[in-house]
């Protein structure tokens, strides 16, 4: 396309025509402010902050969808642009409940960060009528509070368009629009797959995590409890961010220490889990290539794509792994092996799992998810609130030292630590599958065609003589278009990965959140996954088959993967749920 | 938000009903902006947009459902509920606006338990917030059917309904 000069505050840049203002200020390093604007989801020029004046236009541009033109002149910061932005933010203070310390976004919301930087003194310039909204937190993982909305739509483009899912909207106009689902149903009666994508995309508070942490610290004073912990893969990723620590930062050690300072009893690692998950899911993916059984084989770790599958493609749910999560394996190994050898009465244990994810609250409901009547997972918490956890007990995290998992459930290969990055279970499977298939140790355990941020990725593999054929997907939206062309007979695999987040789990719906300038200046998924994959080369054992914990609890307690006992702990079933 | 806003009424669609909706839908989808004929379409036969008939719709379409909600919430011409055997139409058009009329339109709802667009459990009485029905001189106006009623006071209303309760 032909390019396109301008001069923006005097300056000239030249970019591509049909770049809009606000992407040909952020080339030349001028920062326009936005509110609804999401990089490649929302582009609406709802909100009116990134306004910007144009030599010879009638009024101000919204700079987020209005596109450049040969010798435009534009001025982002001029008297006129600086009131104008500041009348709106008053303008939307005054349907705001301005509520800010005790909401769960305080120093950490778009709007306030606003506020701040264009001086608004007078919240209540515009002092009137405020709608009342009911908060909604009927359900296990999300809580709306239209009190703080802001009608960006930010969440609803992200639940439409990324995770194809689209259960929340603007319903009713003016003065009482407001997000919410169809026929003020909640969450839990719509198929919202409790994805949280939603969560890290509001630029304030109107939609947060069910917070569980209260929960956590009843079980720590409880004399009577044994509590258990265990944070997810992509945790230890990004837990520093919460903490100031430079995006990518791998904090392992220090998470652990800040676990055990919390009070838990124990302190292990759901990556172990993983690795189990890689040897009942890949001896469940060899049966079926060998003909027991449906393929493609369809991973089962991320419980949003699960509900998404069992609301949007129920046809798909036989080519779901029977395998738990590493979650629910992890809660099911301590509530029987983890029991066993410590002669703790599971009765008295409670299983705590950190997680960088909103559907991990939905799935620790599951019916299924269960061993003989006890829940796996007791509490599931995510990212942000273990963060909270942390503050609150007074701990300086930076300045804690590097500590180890308990050896009992700690110590997982590397093939676990990037189950937390889009590709990263496929990878770990390959590992294993390929060794079992050949039956000898494999040349190199680099996948790398299934590495990487993309939505969809493919790639095929000759294993043992048979052509095998892989895909990669992360965002919901994209499994949909990958399953409907399965079902057009466009495309076919033997083995398919699926994560709901884009990105996999260090995008995830739990994770620490970042405002809507760097989630699209800063490469959020790829620094993050760095950091896994470089534990990854940096372990000892990098296949799951190899772990010597994972050995020794099949040795001494499971049998064989597959074995009845395992089938009884570490499998589930899925229900089909309606649209 | 938070509050239901299905039907209490129970739906009473039949299946020759649904079978012209089915038809009309697949008929029409494929053209650009498919979905208000749609919902105009619907709402001719069924009188109103249950959640029932915006989920044939949303099937049909290959939409959320709450995109149809949507749509039917933002445009006042969409009714979530059937409209009740006596339609109560209160004038809040200029006119009638300033002689008083949002009282007698409060008086209407706080008398029958019901907001605007809302129809009572036994199916009897609807209520609707007008624009101007073009009688200005006895503002402010009330309508009950093809009844008017003219020269109101927010006194005048329970007299007038309990009229019609007992019909």
């Amino acid at each position: 396309m032909a390019d396109v000069t301008l001069k923006i505050n005097g300056l000239p840049v030249t970019v591509p025509a049909g770049t809009t203002i606000l992407d040909a200020a952020n080339s030349v390093g001028i920062k326009i402010p936005t509110l609804c604007f999401l990089k490649d989801i929302n582009a609406i020029g709802a909100c009116r902050i990134c306004v910007v004046e144009v030599k010879g236009a009638r009024s101000l541009v919204a700079s987020c969808v209005y596109p450049v033109a040969p010798n435009m002149e534009v001025f982002t910061n001029t008297p006129a642009v600086r009131k104008s932005r500041k009348t709106t933010l008053e303008l939307i203070l005054s349907t705001h409940d301005k509520k800010c310390l005790s909401c769960v976004r305080n120093q950490n919301c778009e709007l306030q960060a606003l506020c701040q930087e264009y001086g608004v003194e007078d919240v209540d310039r515009f002092a009137g009528a405020v709608p009342e909204y009911a908060i909604e937190d009927t359900n296990p993982y999300l809580v709306r509070d239209n009190n703080k909305c802001v009608l960006c739509r930010r969440c609803v483009a992200v639940c439409k368009h990324v995770q194809g899912v689209g259960v929340i909207g603007a319903n009713e106009r003016g003065f009482v629009t407001n997000i919410g689902s169809a026929f003020g149903l909640d969450l839990k009666d719509v198929p919202c797959i409790a994805c949280g994508q939603c969560v890290v995309n509001c630029p304030v508070g109107a939609i947060y995590e069910k917070d569980d942490t209260q929960k956590v610290w009843d079980a720590l004073s409880d004399p009577d409890k044994h509590v258990v912990v265990a944070p997810a893969p992509a945790i230890r990723a990004t837990l520093g961010e919460c903490f100031d620590m430079p995006i990518g930062t791998n904090v392992e050690g220090k998470m652990v220490a800040a676990l055990h300072r919390l009070g838990f009893n124990s302190v292990v690692d759901v990556d172990v889990a993983a690795d189990i998950t890689i040897m009942e899911e890949g001896t469940e993916f060899i049966k079926r290539l060998k003909g027991d059984g449906p393929l493609p084989l369809i991973t089962s770790c991320s419980p949003g794509w699960v509900k998404y599958c069992e609301h949007y493609f129920p046809e798909f749910i036989p080519n779901l792994s029977s395998a738990k999560s590493p979650q629910g394996m992890y809660g099911a190994l301590m509530k029987s092996y983890y029991a066993e050898k410590m002669g703790i009465d599971p009765q008295n244990i409670t299983v705590v799992s950190v997680m960088p994810c909103t559907a991990k609250k939905f799935e620790r409901t599951r019916e299924q998810n269960n061993v003989d009547g006890l829940d796996d997972i007791d509490i599931s918490i995510t990212t942000r609130e273990l963060a909270r956890m942390i503050k609150i007990a007074g701990l300086n995290f930076t300045a804690l030292p590097d500590e180890e998992f308990d050896p009992i459930f700690g110590g997982a290969t590397g093939a676990a630590h990037i189950f937390g990055a889009t590709g990263g279970v496929m990878e770990a499977a390959l590992r294993t599958v390929v060794e079992i298939l050949e039956n000898k140790p494999a040349e190199s355990v680099d996948y790398k065609e299934v590495r990487g941020i993309e939505g969809i990725k493919e790639a095929t593999y000759t294993v043992a003589g048979t052509e095998v054929k892989v895909a990669v997907v992360s965002g919901t939206a994209n499994a949909g278009k990958l399953l409907s062309e399965i079902k057009e007979g466009k495309r076919n695999y033997h083995f398919i990965e699926v994560m709901a987040c884009p990105g996999g789990c260090v995008n995830g719906g739990g994770q620490p959140l970042h405002d809507a300038y760097t989630r699209a200046h800063v490469d959020l998924k790829t620094l993050r996954a760095k950091a896994l994959y470089s534990e990854d080369e940096a372990s000892t054992y990098r296949k799951s088959h190899e772990n010597p914990i994972v050995k020794k609890i099949y040795d001494e307690y499971l049998g064989e993967p597959g074995s009845h006992k395992a089938h009884h702990l570490l499998h589930t079933t899925y229900v089909a749920r309606g649209k | 938000m938070g509050k239901s806003t299905i039907s209490k009424i129970p739906f009473k669609g039949t299946a020759e009903q649904e079978q012209k909706l089915r038809e009309f839908i697949a008929a029409n989808k494929g053209m650009q902006g498919a979905l208000m004929p749609v919902m105009q379409e619907a709402q001719e036969i069924y009188g109103y947009l249950p959640i029932e008939v915006q989920r044939i719709i949303a099937e049909e379409m290959n939409i959320s459902l709450e995109e149809v909600y949507g749509v039917a919430t933002f445009y006042a011409q969409f009714n979530l509920n059937p409209k009740g055997q006596y339609k109560i139409g209160v004038c809040l058009g200029t006119a009638c606006y300033v002689k008083g009329s949002q009282d007698v339109f409060d008086k209407a709802c706080s008398v029958l338990g019901i907001g605007n667009g809302d129809v009572t459990e036994d199916g009897k009485f609807s209520i609707e917030a007008t624009r101007c029905i073009g009688c200005c001189g006895l503002a402010p106006v009330l309508t009950v059917n093809d009844d008017v009623y003219g020269r109101l006071t927010a006194d005048d209303v329970p007299g007038i309904i309990e009229k019609y309760q007992k019909m």
